[in-house]
């Protein structure tokens, strides 16, 4: 592949697209393929051929809202069908031309204003399984760019410049940990792509799987190149079938184009990836419990220094990143560092993909500039509150994080401002919640999770979880005592400083976050034995789910 | 190599993505993979076979097999409920689901019905939080669930038995 060919084939998918008169892209995301979306483009494709029009019927990747699904986008007006059944199929076809369908649309154009997408831009726009659409929208420009006319240090300094920071969660400066592997000394050197997008309530790299896997595999050859490695692994957990079959594809076709093998973009550059399943482990999002599991191994962590960089997969140097930080490789290099910079805060450069998930009108997902305050995301993209309820808390940061209650609500979204606020950004999952979520019960909710996640090799992080778990209990139960809750402090303290890795250290979060806020309702559950949202035991509604959730 | 545990061609589908590792130890939980989708559960035959052939300790291999939630030492129902437990399915009654299901069937999560026709499972977030609360009806998601739809659709099972 030369850089002609590569124009090549993008000018000739253009042109290929600029045949038909219109374009119906359905969207064959998850959420949408669960409402049958498949059903319901077989039925376009057939109206289609019916009427003679010259419309071209396509499978695209997550269009955003999902519950609005199954979503058809309508090109090149830009009209957004929602709740498509494949009976509508007919008039769908008819209306190509002519005024849109009233009932079908959406009229979500605040959901999309405020948005920036980055990471998502080709999401909704083309087919992930098919390469040449996605050369066609300025796709493998920036690997090509950089194998040809780049050395590895300056794609190292262009990717420190533009301030990106791992997606993950974390934070780290991306430039920062791709010096490190690429200094250090080693005769093979990995790759690894983290897709074990175990936060409940997150759904950001499996959209990115599935809506767009080539970006993340072109993001991962540009840092193979930068780093001087030769193999990767993208490890994706086993509970995202589709988005594991979208990339078998992805690498296949990427594998045909020479963009992964030997000889890449015609210079001497060789890098293949391989798929690694994950098996139902939250611990194996923590990068030295992932590379255990990748070398066959129990997921379980292991303390750092050395960290991947120096002594990862197979004690060789690693690089590991998440699948949102390799997709927001390529547009940088292609841009310049520069223009990447200019969007989001002083510290948190760019844009962050978000799901938008809970006691909120439009669930789905988003990607917005970083800086944008959660009152906007919520109350403009999102479209606030259903059901006349108020709003309470957003949950960002999973099991990790916190709840974030109205009083923060003018927050920019940024790394640090999350974590003043008892939180963290996480990989980006938003879960809003109303008056009727306790949040004593929240709390437990997720001790039960880090409780029953935990991987059992350190001792504050296998004991402290369950106990903290069995007080929360207590209190949901109306049973506490003040003295309980002392203990329940303190526990918080011990299991927070002394555990071995990010789950343990970080488990007490929603205790701590929920208790800064909230602590009028942990005393109304030990005081008055009174769950003011009526969901606990020990309140006004009984619930028998208590004792299953034990 | 071990010989293989019997005539099933299963075992030779076990065998080969073992062989396509070049029977690497790394290869153990891909290997499990493959035994746990070819026969729906790992048995002590094929954790033994798997073992063996990859030169890993039994002991290790058996460690592996219940550290990861997703391998399962004994079959399913012919039928399979998953209730997601997600963070944005719990908000939105996920829990009353479960509630409901385990009322129904009379077993717990984890287990299956005496006529081994339904098993009841849980699930961490299958991020189709979109869609919550959502559950995996034999591994096919339906989101926006109420509880009175998934007792029509385990009664469903129930009568086609």
């Amino acid at each position: 592949m030369t850089s002609e060919e590569l124009l090549q084939i993008a000018e000739t998918t253009v042109a290929e697209r600029k045949e038909f008169d219109y374009e119906l892209n359905v969207c064959m995301a998850l959420g949408c393929m669960s409402q049958h979306s498949d059903k319901v483009k077989a039925a376009l494709t057939e109206e289609v051929a019916k009427s003679g029009k010259r419309c071209h019927v396509r499978q695209t990747g997550c269009i955003g809202p999902c519950a609005a699904g199954p979503l058809v986008s309508v090109g090149p007006t830009g009209t957004l069908y929602g709740n498509v059944h494949e009976d509508d199929a007919e008039a769908v076809v008819a209306s190509l031309g002519g005024d849109p369908v009233e009932r079908l649309q959406t009229h979500l154009q605040h959901y999309f204003e405020g948005q920036h997408p980055i990471v998502l831009e080709n999401s909704g726009q083309i087919d992930p399984e098919k390469i040449d659409e996605f050369i066609g929208r300025g796709g493998y420009l920036a690997l090509m760019q950089v194998l040809t006319q780049m050395t590895p240090q300056e794609v190292v300094e262009q990717i420190s410049r533009s301030g990106l920071r791992g997606r993950g969660g974390g934070g780290y400066p991306t430039g920062l940990k791709w010096g490190t592997v690429a200094k250090a000394v080693g005769a093979q050197k990995y790759v690894i792509c983290n897709g074990d997008e175990g936060d409940p309530g997150a759904f950001m790299d499996r959209s990115v799987l599935e809506s767009n896997p080539q970006r993340v595999i072109e993001g991962m050859a540009i840092a193979a190149y930068a780093v001087g490695a030769t193999k990767g692994y993208v490890y994706v957990r086993a509970e995202y079938p589709l988005a594991i079959s979208r990339l078998t594809v992805s690498l296949r076709e990427a594998r045909r184009r020479g963009f992964l093998g030997s000889g890449i973009c015609g210079t001497t550059f060789a890098f293949d990836i391989e798929i690694r399943i994950g098996a139902g482990a939250f611990v194996c999002g923590e990068e030295t419990a992932l590379i255990a599991s990748i070398e066959g191994l129990r997921g379980q962590p292991r303390s750092r220094p050395p960290y991947p960089a120096v002594s990862g997969l197979w004690g060789s140097p690693t690089l590991i990143n998440n699948v949102e930080t390799f997709a927001n490789v390529a547009p940088i290099l292609r841009n310049g560092p520069e223009w990447y910079s200019n969007i989001g805060t002083a510290k948190s450069k760019g844009t962050k993909v978000f799901a938008l998930t809970g006691k909120i009108a439009n669930t789905g997902l988003i990607e917005v500039p970083m800086g944008m305050t959660l009152r906007q995301i919520i109350f403009e993209i999102g479209g606030g509150i259903p059901g006349g309820h108020k709003f309470k808390a957003v949950q960002t940061g999973g099991p990790s994080g916190g709840c974030i209650p109205e009083q923060h609500l003018d927050l920019p979204v940024s790394y640090e401002s999350l974590i003043d606020a008892g939180s963290m950004m996480g990989s980006g999952g938003m879960i809003v919640m109303d008056d009727t979520s306790c949040m004593v019960n929240v709390a437990r909710y997720f001790m039960e999770f880090c409780m029953s996640e935990s991987c059992g090799k350190c001792i504050p992080c296998r004991t402290g979880t369950a106990q903290m778990f069995n007080l929360l209990t207590k209190i949901c139960n109306g049973e506490a005592t003040h003295a309980d809750l002392d203990l329940l402090v303190d526990l918080c303290d011990v299991v927070k400083n002394t555990s071995l890795c990010g789950l343990g250290m970080t488990a007490p979060n929603p205790v701590l976050s929920t208790l800064r806020y909230f602590k009028d309702e942990y005393l109304a559950h030990i005081e008055n034995q009174h769950c003011p949202a009526g969901v606990c035991a020990c309140g006004s509604r009984v619930v028998a789910a208590e004792e299953v959730m034990a | 190599m071990p010989p293989l545990p019997s005539d099933d061609k299963r075992w030779k589908i076990v065998n080969g993505t073992m062989r396509r590792h070049g029977y690497a130890r790394n290869a153990l939980i891909e290997t499990l993979h493959t035994a746990q989708a070819s026969f729906g559960y790992l048995d002590e035959v094929a954790i033994r076979f798997v073992a063996k052939s990859l030169h890993v300790p039994l002991s290790q291999a058996y460690g592996v097999v219940t550290f990861y939630h997703h391998f399962s030492l004994k079959p399913a129902g012919k039928h399979t409920c998953t209730v997601c437990l997600g963070t944005a399915c719990y908000i939105k009654g996920a829990d009353k689901l479960l509630a409901e299901a385990q009322k129904h069937l009379g077993i717990k999560p984890g287990e299956t019905t005496p006529d081994n026709n339904i098993s009841l499972m849980t699930a961490r977030c299958v991020g189709a939080c979109g869609r919550a609360p959502v559950v995996l009806e034999d591994n096919e998601l339906v989101g926006l669930m109420h509880p009175d739809q998934l007792v029509q659709k385990l009664e469903g099972w129930a009568a086609d038995d």
